[in-house]
Parts: C-alpha cells; structure tokens; sequence
C-alpha cells in the first residue's frame, strides 16, 4: 500500500519537472489520486523537492482543498453560500447529517460519503445548491436529500 | 463555408442549466431532429450561460429569438414537431412574468433581458465556449490584432485610461493606470495574473465569464501583455469551478494551434503564453498578494502593500493584475473605443458592470447594467420583483466585505463611491436580495461565520477578533444576547479594521456594522424580547401546528411526522398533528416540508 502510494506520488512529481513553485499543484493533484493527503506522499514530495517537511504540512494545511484524512468515494459539498444561506442551506447540512449519521467534516465509516461544507460554488441562481463530486444538485429541499445520497450509494 | 440552416437552437450550457438537464436535452433534440430528418435543416448549439439561472435549461431558437425555459426530456418530441416541424413555436414553454397570463415569446421583449447592456457579457447565448471559430466570427481577436498592428503599447493604455475603466473586482482602482505602472517599471521580465479566485459568496460573474466565453479572457490578456510588456500570463481558477478550468483549458490549446499563443505571434516581435493554475481554496487568495504568494508555491497569506505588485509581484517582478470580468470588457474598449465606454455610466464610474442577482428575488441570475442604473430598476424591472409577492427588506452587496442597503435607497443610482457612502461597497457584484423573512442578524453572523473561517490567522485582530464576534452574534441569535453586546461589537470592529493588514479584516466587521446602523431594533429585539422577528433565528422560535388546518386542508398527511428526526410529532395520518414541545429540538424541517401552510411559528 505505501509502495503504491510511493509510486504513484513519484508520477505526479514526475509530471512537473522539479519546478519548485509547483507544490501547491501538486498537492492537488495528490489529493485526486488518493482523496486525501497519505503522510508518505507528502515525505515523497518533501524529498524529491527539497522542500522542508513542516513547509508541505502548512500548505496541505492551509488550502481547505487538501484533507489528510482518508475521503469517501463521494465528496457532498453542501454550498454555504449568502444565496444559498438564505434559502436554507443549514437545514439542508444538518439534514445531510442525519441521514449519513456523520457531522459536518466527516466521513461515513463505510468511506462512501464524505460531508463538506464550501463557501459558494457560485450556482446561486439556483440556491439551496449542494455538489456531490463534479455535480451540481439545485434547488435542493429537505425531502430531496435521501434520493441524492441513493443516486450515488450505489 | 459553413452550412446554412434553417432554424438555429442556442441551448445554455452553463452550470445552472447543466445542473438542471441541459446536456440530456440537447441529447434528445438531436436524436428527435434525426429521427424526423430535420437534421440537415435544424441545428443544436451548445453556448454558455444566458444568465438567468433559475428558468433553465432554457434555449434561444433563432432567428426569431424565441426564449424557451424549463424545457426538459420529455418536452422534446413535443417541441420538435410543433416548432421545428410544423412551425408553431411552442407558448407553454414560453417565460410568463409572475402576475401576468400571457406568455412573452421572444428574448428582446422580456424585462430581464431589454434593461440590460452587454459588454464583458457580449457573447451571451451566441457562441459554443468550445469552438473558437464562434469567438472569432463574432470579432473575436480583432481587437488583438487592431491593437498589436495599429496601437503602440502606450496607446491602448491611453485608451483603457481614457475609457474611465475600473477593476472589476471589488476595489475598483482605474485599470489604465495600474497598466502604467507596470509598463514604466524597467525589469527584463514582467507578468499578468488574471484573478479568477472568485470568493465572495452570491458572486458568480467570473465562473460564467470564463466558461461561457473564455477567449474573451485570453483576448484582454493578450492586449493586456502586449501594453503593458509582458510576456507571461497566469489564469487563476477557483478549484470549486472545475467546468471553468476544463473550459479554458481548451481555449487556451485553440489559442495556441491558431498562433494566438506562442512565439512571433503573427510574425511581430512579441511572444506570450498563458497557465493556468488552480486555487487550493482560500477565499484570502483573492487578495493579490496572497494570490501572488500562492502561485509562488508558498502560503497564500498577504503582505503588506506598498511595494505594489506593479512594481514587484510575482518572483519580484512587476506583475499586472486584473480580474476576470476586467480583462473581458478590455478587448471591446479597444474594438468600440474609450469614447463609446465612457458614455455609459456616472461621472466617476464608467461603462457597464455585471451583477449576480440572487436570493429572494424571481429572476434569479447574472446581469450586466450600465453603471448608475437604480437598485429599485434591477430589482423590480430586471429581477421581476421579490418571490412570493413578499416584502423588500434589503439588498447586500458586496459580500462578506460589504453590507446592506434599505428600501429607503432603492432610488440610488449605482457606482462605486455611492455604495461606498450608503455603508456598503460594490465588491466584486454579488447582489443578494432579502425579504422580510431574512434576518439581519443571523445574516451578519452568517458573513461573521464566513470571515472567522477564512481569515488566514496572520494578523490577530482579524483572526481572534472575527472570531469573538462570531462568538457574540451567535449568542444574539440563540436568545442569550446581553445589553452590552452591542457596544462590544462596535468596539471590536474597529479594531479589527484599524489592526488588519489586508481588504479581509478591514472590511470584515462592515457586514456587522451596517446591520447596526439600519437594523438596531432587530438586535434589540434579540436581545431583549428573545425574538427574531424575521422568525429565522430557529431556536428562538416555537412551532406549533395549526391543528384545524392540518385536519382540514392537509388531511393530516402525517409528512411533518416522517420528516421529524426527534420523534417530536404526533398524531395518525388523516388526524390533526401535534408537536410535543419538550422534545422539539426547533430544526425547522417540519415547516419546511409542510406543503399546506399548517404550521405556525409563535
């Protein structure tokens, strides 16, 4: 498992020819490879780089794109938007929540969902608004909620 | 040459539209035209976003401009026959203005569409994003060569100067000037940054911008580069807007197999190319120097100004940056002139300026209006008045670094310094719209929430202060406020606006201060009656059923009880319902979901 992360992590640094001013790309890139930031990867890239370990931790830890935990196989941002506040969104995350029984920022423990919140994905036309990896789900309600989560469960 | 066709349909390809269908639409049209074999004379485009989001998918049928809304599946075989086939445009998929019968057929007669001006937007509907030849057919990159072939550098930036252009994203510094110093700095490399790190929430401008007609972008860049001399340019994308990076990614390759990027670019002495690079997520990085410290590879945290990145930017070197919908209006200010740009507008704030109209409004979507224009014009003209016939109460602009404006300044004609004297600011054009059930200070908390969670922690004020705030309003909206909250927050906002190094704190507590100034008897009302009179703050409310017309008009549908997670509701189907209030944790989703209004907030 490490070795394959290893491997792979060495074909995404590949990709940039040592161009030092790429990390942040990088780390991008490894957070859609793996879902997340595995520790070994960010050694890889510390190493091959030369950039101190503790700099790749503040920017994996900076930027709200990267996670080192482990993601689902479905990322559920639920847009917190002003638009999307306004019509409701926080009953929609906490309706999210009960239906996954998980908190905001967490992971089902089967690795099928994770639950996000993002500050506008700039959809408000269509508010309530909650992307699930690359789609846009609009006009969300309450009751449209469990047959979002059974679109993609399977 | 290109085929003629008889009948031309522009479906909408944006986000909202794609969200709700549009490319199984468009699927079915095409199989439906063959099927008929009206293939030959029918033709589908895909184009990008026509702005008014909430009626898609919606099409334009040319050449008689027919609007079509809310087409889906299943409509199609219905609107083959009738319109393409038999030639009778279709009125049940036509747009009906909210309190009228009759439907309006075509786009330049509807109200959302004849108040507006279109310049950063001039391409709305009427190109695929993905063909260049539809870019260029529309003058596209004729502006570019009339600038390289006819222009010195230092005339397109009389002209940018002349046009009275400012940026467009948010602090609205006069772009003719900022290209000045950069062309003025001596260094042997120089740099432009398009900032498409488009953060304020309830904006959406640059996201359409860049995906429905990118080669606009790349078009102003490439004029930008030229006037300003340099010969790199870097396109910063939100990582959330993963369409607009494909979208520009292809523009760019399209751009670069036409000789539009590259070397000798046609056959002069000036070489360009353009990357793209995708934001990691921090609404800080829209600052330009954090932004610039993020394309380093580095923290985006910003640092303090002067010197400006004109004079050192990215890597030290002087940098030009400008955001998305600027770098869009440039190529038309070239091509049209400084003369016609200047006519529209105010005296300080010229030409045109896109809005996102949203919230609670009918005619949700992106807009683009001549500066000046009144708030009550946009929102009761163009946005077709409030939803459900409901009260005005307040329009935020501005977004988290902004605030709200009354129903007493709907007459306001809008530009830059008049939002900036009303308490709020233009920002980067998010417009969001509020009724009398918003409430200001669960709004304030909510941009105090979004300001807290963003800060970048390098300066204290911002990063303990906004969240202290944070701390105070929640305690407001969940009826534990105290009479001295008020004062605290006075206080801390201006420290937290005198002690910020970047536009994120210093603007930070406006959102906070504006509710104040216009909305003290909502605070109050918190504090000291325990009520939110919007009845927003939920644990301030108390739900009941209206037990006689939960019996009488919903039969007792018994969906209030399957939606309550707390086992709160009682009650069989086809009898009245009760809510035990002991156990009601006051979610709200039992108000939600109730189809039949039975449910009262006390």
């Amino acid at each position: 498992m490490s070795q394959e992360i290893r491997e792979t992590a060495q074909k995404i640094i590949g990709k940039y020819s040592g161009d030092p001013t790429s990390l942040i790309a990088i780390l991008l890139d490894y957070q859609d490879a793996f879902s997340y930031l595995p520790r070994e990867a960010l050694v890889e890239v510390s190493e091959a780089m030369e950039i101190p370990l503790p700099r790749v931790f503040s920017i994996a830890t900076f930027f709200k794109a990267f996670s080192l935990k482990p993601q689902g196989k479905h990322t559920i941002h639920v847009c917190m938007g002003t638009a999307c506040h306004v019509r409701g969104a926080d009953k929609i995350t906490e309706k999210f929540e009960r239906e996954l029984s998980i908190k905001e920022g967490d992971t089902t423990s089967d690795l099928m969902f994770s639950l996000h919140k993002v500050y506008c994905v700039g959809c408000c036309g269509l508010a309530p608004v909650v992307m699930v990896n690359e789609d846009v789900n609009a006009k969300v309600t309450l009751q449209k909620v469990p047959s979002i989560i059974k679109k993609y469960r399977k | 040459m290109a085929k003629a066709y008889r009948i031309e349909v522009m479906a909408c390809t944006g986000t909202g539209c794609v969200s709700n269908g549009a490319f199984e639409v468009i699927e079915a049209i095409r199989e439906e035209l063959k099927k008929k074999n009206l293939h030959s004379e029918v033709d589908i485009i895909a184009t990008g976003c026509n702005g008014i989001c909430a009626l898609g998918p919606i099409m334009v049928v040319k050449p008689d401009n027919i609007f079509y809304k809310e087409i889906t599946k299943k409509d199609v075989p219905y609107l083959v026959e009738e319109h393409f086939l038999k030639g009778r445009p279709v009125k049940k998929f036509m747009y009906t203005p909210p309190e009228e019968k009759e439907p309006i057929p075509l786009l330049n007669e509807i109200n959302f569409f004849t108040k507006q001006v279109l310049v950063a937007l001039r391409n709305r509907g009427l190109v695929d994003p993905e063909v260049i030849e539809d870019y260029i057919a529309r003058d596209g990159y004729a502006a570019f060569a009339k600038a390289i072939t006819e222009m010195t550098p230092e005339k397109v930036i009389q002209e940018i100067t002349a046009s009275g252009l400012r940026g467009r994203g948010g602090a609205g510094f006069p772009t003719g000037l900022k290209w000045q110093a950069v062309r003025r700095a001596t260094s042997e490399e120089k740099f432009i940054i398009c900032n498409g790190d488009e953060g304020d929430p309830g904006a959406f401008m640059d996201r359409s911008i860049v995906e429905s007609d990118p080669h606009s972008v790349i078009e102003g860049l490439l004029i930008g580069a030229y006037a300003t001399g340099a010969s790199k340019a870097f396109v910063y994308i939100r990582n959330e807007y993963p369409l607009a990076v494909k979208r520009i990614e292809i523009a760019i390759e399209q751009a670069r197999d036409r000789g539009l990027i590259g070397e000798k670019i046609f056959g002069l002495d000036f070489n360009f190319d353009i990357k793209i690079v995708r934001g990691a997520g921090a609404f800080v990085c829209g600052e330009e120097t954090a932004l610039i410290a993020s394309v380093e590879g580095r923290l985006g945290e910003p640092r303090p100004r002067p010197p400006y990145p004109a004079e050192k930017g990215l890597w030290g070197r002087p940098t030009c940056i400008n955001n998305v919908e600027t770098w869009a209006t440039v190529p038309v200010i070239i091509s049209r002139g400084a003369k016609w740009f200047s006519s529209m507008g105010t005296a300080t704030s010229k030409g045109t300026k896109v809005f996102s109209l949203v919230g609670k409004v009918n005619n949700t979507g992106l807009i683009e209006v001549p500066m000046g224009i009144t708030l009550k014009e946009i929102i009761y003209d163009i946005g077709g008045g409030i939803t459900d016939g409901k009260k005005f109460k307040a329009v935020q602009t501005g977004g988290p670094s902004g605030g709200c404006i009354t129903a007493a300044l709907l007459d306001l004609p809008i530009d830059y310094e008049s939002l900036t004297a009303a308490g709020s600011m233009m920002g980067s054009g998010g417009m969001v719209v509020m009724d009398e059930e918003t409430c200001m200070v669960d709004i304030a908390r909510y941009f105090l929430s979004f300001t807290a969670y963003e800060s970048c922690g390098k300066c204290t004020p911002c990063r303990e202060g906004t969240a202290e705030m944070l701390k105070i309003l929640e305690r407001i909206c969940n009826g534990n406020g105290q009479p001295s909250d008020l004062e605290t927050l006075g206080t801390l906002s201006h420290a937290i606006k005198e002690g910020s190094l970047c536009g994120l704190g210093k603007t930070a507590p406006n959102p906070v201060l504006s509710t104040m100034k216009y909305f003290k008897e909502e605070y109050e009302s918190h504090i000291y009656k325990k009520k939110c009179p919007a009845k927003t703050c939920r644990k301030l409310n108390e739900y009941v059923i209206d037990e006689k017309r939960c019996l009488s008009v919903g039969h007792g549908c018994d969906i209030c009880k399957k939606e309550c997670a707390y086992d709160a509701i009682i009650g069989q189907t086809k009898e009245a319902h009760r809510i035990i209030q002991e156990k009601c944790v006051k979610c709200g989703s039992c108000y939600d979901v109730c189809k039949f209004n039975a449910i009262n907030i006390n």
